[in-house]
């Protein structure tokens, strides 16, 4: 069963002469782990905060965003409320900066569920505690603030609120960026678990391709608001096929082999103020042509001039 | 730090001393000692008496009620309505934040004290008058620091993680908001109580404020006059000794809590 489908996303904001998504095609089914890589500015975030539709003021959004067959674009604010405490739920990338600094663990873990979920005092502190154990807490941290916390704790925190109301879909824009690297391999494998315990759908944005590899089934490149390459993590890790997705694995340093030279890439990502005629990917291309400039490619590989081929 | 210290525990003390003014108070602060009239300190006026007979010490005492509660209600009138203001146009932005910011700055262009003045002439004396006038006057300043507060914390993560629960915009801004940007609305509003107190001081030496007989330092300063050109300071210098520590006290007290919560901001 399909969770979430976007379909055909775009989304324009005031101030920039192109559109910060071009037509963003994704799919997460029911227990599914799917990666959304690319590098900073590509869209990856603006693409799952659409799914809570969370735009920036003044954006405009065309296409759809499906959540269980209903368009959340398109919703009532009281229906897209529901579907917010109830379907689809959200990690963020710093806890310390996304959890009330104020207020105990305790009254940001229940509020919501005595508020739209309508649970009653106790039962909302039973479910927080049970989701407390099942991030690895104890009901100790309900009567701590924030502050007393280490960012990895927050964190757990953090997928416990998310996970309280049972959703089919978790969101987690890179949930692991601002923890060190130790806390971060706990808290993928935490989420790795929660998912087949739960079953819920996991759309997982990184810029970290290692992580993608680890966790996800399948994985989505971006680029300058578009889908470039997608696949299963097997295959567009072992055989990429857009000159992108090669370049991005030869730029990530690997222990298999720590002699490899690491390759960056030049040029830069395309500024939000100029326009794009044809391939975005194109100016910083070894394989770009004459076509590549002037004609959009699509298709998995939006590419005029593949890699080999996937399996 | 101990000026801060010593700042707290004189702003303390005065409420104190308000509050059992009655019983502290050595005389009738009206009640009238003719073969005292302009007389310095003695046994039984210690802080001497004025014109009129009428002891400093009993005066001063019972004046400091009337100092307290009139800044008070400016600060809470204008806290309470200046930060609904702000914040509302802060959230909300687009038209409301333009006719509500324009509107306050208009309020902005009149001096407190002529804003006091033509309410007094308007609704006659009293205590509550010059407070509302006050109130009014002072809204500007609070409701252009909550909407600044509210236009920068609203972009805080920490609202979206609510926003992702499904919290309405409304329950986010009341309940998660306000509490977090209210520690420095409120270090401002006690440096405001400095100010207000001030501006009632002036109204009540004017006769502006309160009725006549009412026991006011501002009135004092003005009963004073008298004495001083007979020679005896003591009648008009205490009470205004009393309105510079006064707010001396508490502008120390609410700097430095505004300081700390910056400090913890940052």
């Amino acid at each position: 069963m399909t969770v979430l489908s976007i379909e055909d996303l775009r989304l324009e904001l005031p101030g920039a002469s192109r559109p910060v998504l071009a037509g963003v095609d994704l799919e997460v089914r029911q227990g599914q782990t799917v990666a959304l890589v690319g590098e900073s500015g590509s869209g990856k975030s603006l693409t799952s905060r659409s799914v809570l539709r969370l735009l920036p003021p003044g954006a405009r959004a065309g296409g759809a965003v499906r959540v269980a067959g209903e368009d959340v674009l398109a919703m009532p604010p009281a229906r897209l409320r529901e579907l917010r405490s109830r379907q689809v739920s959200m990690v963020f990338q710093d806890p310390r900066a996304a959890i009330n600094p104020m207020l105990r663990v305790g009254a940001f873990l229940t509020e919501s569920l005595r508020a739209n979920l309508g649970e009653s005092k106790a039962g909302a502190r039973a479910r927080a505690v049970e989701m407390l154990e099942a991030v690895g807490l104890t009901d100790r941290v309900l009567r701590q603030h924030p502050h007393q916390l280490s960012g990895g704790m927050l964190q757990r925190v953090m997928i416990a609120a998310a996970l309280l109301a049972g959703p089919a879909l978790l969101l987690a824009d890179e949930p692991t960026t601002a923890l060190d690297v130790s806390t971060q391999a706990e808290i993928v494998a935490l989420l790795a678990d929660l998912r087949e315990r739960f079953g819920t759908g996991l759309l997982f944005v990184t810029h970290d391709l290692g992580l993608a590899a680890a966790i996800a089934d399948h994985v989505y490149v971006m680029y300058a608001g578009r889908i470039v390459e997608h696949g299963t993590a097997e295959t567009v890790f072992a055989a990429p096929r857009h000159p992108y997705t090669s370049a991005l694995l030869e730029a990530t340093p690997s222990l298999a082999q720590p002699d490899r030279r690491l390759h960056a890439i030049p040029g830069r990502p395309p500024d939000l103020r100029a326009e794009l005629t044809g391939c975005a990917f194109a100016p910083r291309c070894t394989r770009a042509t004459d076509e590549c400039h002037t004609t959009v490619p699509v298709g998995q590989v939006a590419c005029h001039h593949p890699g080999g081929t996937h399996a | 730090m101990r000026l801060y210290r010593t700042c707290l525990v004189f702003a303390g003390a005065l409420v104190l001393i308000a509050l059992a003014a009655p019983l502290l108070a050595p005389h009738d602060p009206n009640g009238v000692d003719l073969g005292a009239a302009v007389s310095g300190p003695s046994a039984v006026h210690p802080f001497g008496a004025d014109g009129s007979g009428r002891d400093t010490l009993s005066r001063l005492l019972i004046g400091s009620r009337t100092a307290l509660l009139g800044p008070i209600g400016v600060v809470v009138f204008s806290t309470v309505a200046g930060a609904a203001v702000g914040v509302a146009a802060g959230w909300r932005g687009g038209w409301l934040d333009t006719v509500l910011s324009r509107g306050s700055e208009l309020l902005l262009a009149f001096p407190a004290l002529l804003v006091a003045m033509l309410f007094v002439a308007l609704y006659g004396p009293g205590l509550l008058t010059p407070v509302v006038a006050l109130s009014l006057a002072y809204l500007p300043y609070v409701s252009r620091l909550a909407r600044g507060l509210t236009v920068s914390e609203k972009r805080r993560p920490y609202l979206d993680s609510y926003r992702v629960q499904g919290f309405s915009g409304l329950a986010i801004c009341v309940r998660h908001l306000v509490p977090n940007i209210a520690p420095t609305v409120l270090a401002q509003s006690t440096v405001n109580f400095g100010y207000a107190l001030l501006d009632l001081a002036a109204l009540s030496y004017l006769g502006l404020g309160l009725p006549p007989l009412t026991p006011d330092w501002g009135a004092m300063i003005n009963d004073g006059q008298d004495a001083m050109m007979q020679g005896h300071f003591l009648p008009a210098v205490i009470p205004c000794v009393a309105i510079v520590l006064t707010v001396v006290a508490f502008n120390v007290v609410g700097g430095a809590w505004a300081d700390r919560i910056s400090r913890r901001a940052a």
